[in-house]
Order: C-alpha cells, then structure tokens, then sequence
C-alpha cells in the first residue's frame, strides 16, 4: 500500500505523490516511458541510500517500510528482483542466503537453493560461486527468481524483469512468480517499459505513470492500449521543464545506462 | 645515544666469522646517515617518528608463549614436516627436524652449517639499507633451512617467530636455500607481545628449476614497530611464490625484492594486509627483471578501516637484456572508513622493448551498489560489509601457497574486522 509517496534523487523531486494499492496474491503493472521515474520507485520502496522519500508512506502488511534499513524491509517481507542485479565478488551466493536475516537459522538453505534452481532451470555450478559473477543477463534473472524462491517474501517489486532475458528464461521466470502469487499470496508489482513481460507474468492491473506519478489505473487492457498509442496521451500534459534554467536533463544514477539507445 | 654500537655487535656470541661479519656490518652501520621521509623508498613512511634510542637489544632468556592460537595454524596445515619455535631470536623448541635431516633438509641454527658463512647475506648483500645492516649487525641466531639438490620436502616447514619484551629490538633472520630442482614451502610466523622493535631480513635463495613457496603471516602487537626486508634470488627456471599476510603492527613495514637473474625465472608476489585503529602499514616493491624470459605478477591487496593507513609503492624494473619479460602489479585498496586512508604508488622502469608490463592501483570505498544488493536480501548492512570485505581478500588467499593456512588468514582476517565493525557500531 503506497499513499502519496513523494520522493527526491539529488535534490530533485522525482516522484510526486504515488498511491498504489497492491493485495495479497495480486500483480499489478507500472508501466511508464524511460524517464517517468518508475525505476526510481522500486528504489525507493527498496530503501536504497540516495532516494530520498519527502512525504506519504509505503506500508507491507501494516508495516511501514519508510524509514528502515533496506535490510529491514527484507525481514518485513520485502523483495527486490533488480533490472541489472549486482556482481558481488567474493561473496557466494550460499553464504548470502545464509545471512540474510530472512532464511531461519540453521535453516537448509543449500537444500532450498537446489530445489529452487531446478525449478527454473538455473545451473548449480552457480550456487557456490561468487553472486552474478560472470553470469549473463539470463541467467542473472533466474538468480533474482531463485533468491525469491529461497527468501520467500510477501511482496516482490519485479524491475524491468525482462531486460536481458531470453525467451525460456522469462518464461521460467515468469512462472516461478506466478507460481508465487497463487501458492504464497506473494504480492508483486511488475515496472516495465513495455508489455513483452505480460505474457508470461499475467497483470491483474496496470497503472500508467509518467510525471512521477500514476496517471490512469485500469485492467490488462489498458497494456493494449498502451501497446497501440504509446505514452504520449499521457507525457503531453506533463508541465514542461522551465525552458530557460539551462539545467541538464536528470539521469538516475542507477538508471538503465543504454535507455538513450533503446528510446 | 643508542646501544646498537660496534662494541655491542662484536660481543654477541657466535663463532669467528660471524663476529667479523657482524662487526662489519655495525661499523657500516655506525656510519651510515638514518633515512628520512625525503628518500623517495621514505615517503609516506612514519620514519619521522622513528627512534632508535627507544629500544635496547633484547636479552635471550625470553620464554615462547604456547597459546592455542599458533596451534590453529599447525593443525590446519595437515602436513607440517618441521617446527621451529623463536623467541626474540633464539631457537627454543624445534620438532621434524631428524626427519627432515635424513633427506639431507637442514632446518636450524646457521651458523651449525658447514657453509653458513657463504649462505649468509648471499641474497641480501648488494640489496641493503639501514635496516638490513642492522639486522646484519645484532642477529642473534639466523636460522637456515636448506634444501639440497633435487629433494621435494612434501610438507610444511614452520618458523614460528615470537618478539617478547617491550622496548627491545629483536633481528630475526631467515635464510631459505632450495637446491637446484629441490622444492619446498615455507610458513614463516611473526608475533610479538608489547612495543618492541623487530627488525627482520628474510633472504630466499632459488636455485636452477626450483620451486619455493613462502609465506609470511605478520601478527604483531598493534604497539610493535616491524621494520622487514623479504629478498629473493630467482634463478633460471626456478619460480617462487612469496605471500606477505599482514594484519599487527603499529608501524609494519615490508621491504620485498624480488630478482629474477636467471633466464625463464618467475615471481608471484601476494599480500593481503587488513589494517585498523592507527595502525600503519607500509609495503615496498621491486621487481628486478634482469634476465630474458622472465615473469613477475604481484597482487596486493588491503583494507583499511578506523584511521589506519597503508601505503604501497612498488617498481618493476626490467633490465636492458631482459627481453620477453612479463611483469604484472596490482595493488588494490579498501577504505573502510572516512579517517583511513591508503596510499598508492606504482611505478615502471622499462630497459627492453620486447615486453609485456601492467600496473594497476585503485583505492575506494565498499562498493555502495554491492552493499545494497545484500541488503536488499535481508543482509543487515555491518554484515554485508563483513562479507564482501571478506570476499575482497580471496583472490589474494586462494592463491597462497602453503596449503591449510588459508583458512587460518580468513579466520584471523574475520576476527580482526568484526572486532573492527563492533567497536564502530
């Protein structure tokens, strides 16, 4: 549950009061062009340090995640699948999940880890070795969807989850997240730039953001329409940065660095 | 005035030769100006702050301390074929030494050996300073272990060096000499109790198609000055593998050269270093390519937390008729925190042009982007630094080339950064 959330990168003001309402078991999709601040939202709602929230909330379950550690948020049922997951060398990503404070300890979490791998397809090789080290943007992907399965959490936030995916992968991927919702009551909101994604992770809701806010909520018809007429509907009422301030357009730091080239 | 004088030198017992040598060494010493910080092999030493005078010659009657934790390092070894106990220079306890000496290894007191005058400073001479001189002049009892021609010692040779009494200066020396086609591995172990000086001189001696591994795992009272020199001599197709784990100290610093004199030589050179609360430690490099064919790869890395410092400064030099050499040098640092900081210097000195040479250096932070990814994983943030900090050391660990002691540096590396990490929460 997201009410008027307000946040800022850098000093600037990125999201200008955000309100969503995701339950239990359901997916909704934020879809948004390069720029509207989407990405900007999983950071937020993950704690990421840089993200400033300024006002509203963002409540799991009751609890409110504003404010606490990012690791915080994990234990209160939280979940992040990162748009591009971090390498992290010299770090296994056995001894991670054991220190996660979301795997019980003494907890087998080797076993749950193999049984997760199997289950998507990803290579057990990968299991002792360093986290996303030399891995390829698939198999990365399926990482994110193993440690879902492992951590098991309440709620996801799906960045961009086909961005370097083949199409086995997402399917894979896509599946274990639905699988999620049905069994687990996992709640997830899916951002994504464009509506590839729904065929293999079915929205019960799409809201449209652009200007750092959601501008139209609706059911998985509302991707058809995007799909035909684009955002412009929706980026051509947007108040227009003062043409004269000379100021150079924002980049999210942790944005999609080849989002230029794919515009 | 301080005590390190030719008449002091002179009566340290031992036989002629030795007394001569010594003699000589403190006459060179008496005559030689002290470094200051303005030498470029100074800057960013804490030489300044220096002082001779602080430290007397430490007597021989200091007692080994047997605490459990040098017999960690034992156990995990597995295959440890000598011990050899040290305290302020002095051998105390030895065990595998008769075994050992049935394959012609001579593991003990130098001057016991029938060609230990020729074996001594055989490395170092032509390689000294003002240090090393030092050592030259008040070793009390180096220590030799040899490895004749064509014998593979299977397991590890241990030397277990212990500084006992505050304000004494201890000269631990160690020569290493592996035979042409001979290998061994050696675990070379510094402690030491309180604010004394040691002032070591490591000489390994890598005869034709040899192979040593060396390792040498400082732990230091964090009030010890350690002012050390680890020199190697390469020759043809021999290669040594030298590690230099550095976690105590106030102020430790480390001297390492490696000469490569003879064709097809190689040279790994690793360290790993975790310095905390002020302590300094201080890292010198040079690679002496001085025959064709030769290949050097160093890979030094550290963490620095509190406001601890480090300085690293290396040089490959590769010689006018080394052609077809290799040189590597990475050096890469971790700033743990905002008062701590790292210096790093590489540096090349390229006579041939028939070469392939990289350097490398970083210093920086955690890498925020990782923490955050554990984090984000339900990792509390002190424990996900633990981890990749840890993590950072691995490359260096994998690598060391005594089996069994890897374990033993994480271990010693994970107690010194919690302790670390707990005292800053």
């Amino acid at each position: 549950m997201i009410e008027g959330l307000r946040a800022s990168v850098a000093g600037r003001e990125i999201l200008t009061g955000v309100d969503l309402e995701v339950a239990a078991g359901e997916v909704h999709a934020v879809m948004g062009p390069n720029g509207s601040g989407k990405s900007t939202l999983a950071h937020v709602i993950a704690g990421r340090s840089g993200y400033e929230a300024l006002a509203g909330s963002v409540r799991l379950d009751g609890t409110e995640l504003l404010g606490m550690p990012a690791w915080q948020r994990a234990e209160a049922g939280l979940f992040l699948a990162m748009q591009y997951p971090t390498e992290v060398p010299g770090v296994s990503l056995l001894d991670m999940l054991t220190e996660s404070v979301c795997t019980p300890e003494g907890a087998a979490v080797a076993e749950r880890m193999s049984e997760e791998a199997a289950r998507i397809g990803f290579d057990e090789k990968f299991l002792e070795r360093p986290v996303n080290v030399d891995l390829s943007g698939g198999e990365r992907k399926r990482n994110e969807a193993l440690q879902l399965g492992v951590l098991g959490p309440a709620f996801a936030v799906v960045d961009e989850l086909d961005s370097g995916l083949d199409i086995d992968a997402l399917r894979f991927v896509g599946a274990r997240i639905e699988d999620a919702t049905t069994h687990d009551g996992l709640g997830v909101l899916a951002i994504t730039h464009s509506s590839r994604v729904f065929d293999h992770l079915r929205p019960d809701a799409v809201h449209v953001f652009a200007g750092g806010r959601v501008q139209q909520s609706g059911g998985p018809e509302l991707a058809d329409e995007l799909e035909d007429e684009g955002y412009e509907r929706w980026t051509a009422a947007l108040p227009q940065p003062a043409a004269d301030a000379g100021a150079t357009p924002f980049t999210d730091p942790f944005g999609d660095p080849f989002a230029d080239l794919l515009a | 005035m301080h005590s390190f004088t030719v008449d002091a030198a002179r009566s340290l017992p031992g036989p002629r030769w030795l007394a001569e040598r010594r003699t000589a060494a403190a006459e060179r010493f008496a005559a030689a100006d002290p470094p200051t910080a303005a030498a470029e092999e100074w800057r960013y030493s804490a030489i300044a702050d220096f002082d001779l005078t602080a430290y007397q010659l430490a007597g021989l009657d200091a007692p080994f301390p047997q605490d459990g934790s040098w017999a960690s390092v034992n156990t995990a070894n597995g295959a440890t074929a000598a011990v050899l106990d040290v305290a302020d220079g002095r051998i105390v306890a030895s065990k595998g030494l008769d075994e050992l000496s049935q394959q012609g290894v001579r593991v003990g007191p130098l001057v016991d050996s029938p060609d230990g005058a020729e074996v001594l400073g055989s490395v170092v001479d032509g390689a000294g300073d003002y240090f090393t001189m030092l050592n030259d002049a008040f070793a009390g009892s180096p220590i030799l272990v040899d490895v004749p021609a064509g014998v593979a010692v299977e397991g590890v040779i241990v030397v277990r060096h212990h500084a006992g009494a505050a304000a004494a200066a201890t000269f631990p020396r160690l020569v290493v000499r592996v035979g042409p086609h001979g290998s061994a591995r050696v675990l070379d172990m510094q402690r030491s109790a309180g604010a004394a000086l040691v002032v070591p001189v490591v000489e390994l001696d890598v005869g034709q198609a040899a192979r040593l591994g060396y390792v040498n795992l400082q732990q230091h009272d964090h009030r010890t000055t350690q002012i050390a020199a680890h020199i190697a001599r390469v020759e043809q197709e021999a290669a040594l593998v030298a590690a230099s784990v550095a976690l105590g100290g106030g102020y430790a610093r480390t001297r390492t050269d490696t000469r490569l004199v003879g064709r097809g030589a190689s040279g790994d050179l690793l360290s790993a270093y975790f310095g905390s609360g002020d302590q300094i430690l201080d890292f010198r490099t040079y690679q002496d390519h001085a025959a064709p064919d030769t290949t050097s790869k160093l890979l030094y890395k550290g963490a620095v937390g509190d406001s601890a410092r480090s300085v690293y400064t290396g040089l490959i030099r590769v010689r006018p008729n080394a052609r077809g050499t290799n040189a590597f040098q990475t050096n890469r640092n971790l700033k743990l925190s905002e008062d701590a900081w790292a210096e790093s210097v590489p540096n090349l000195e390229i006579e041939n042009n028939d070469v392939r040479c990289s350097h490398a250096s970083a210093v920086g932070p955690v890498d925020p982007d990782q923490v955050f990814y554990l984090e984000s994983r339900g990792v509390p943030t002190a424990v996900a630094e633990r981890l990749i900090v840890a993590g950072f050391f691995d490359e260096v660990i994998d690598e060391l080339p005594v089996r069994g002691v890897g374990e033993s540096v994480r271990e010693a590396l994970a107690l010194k950064l919690n302790k670390m990490l707990r005292a800053a929460a």
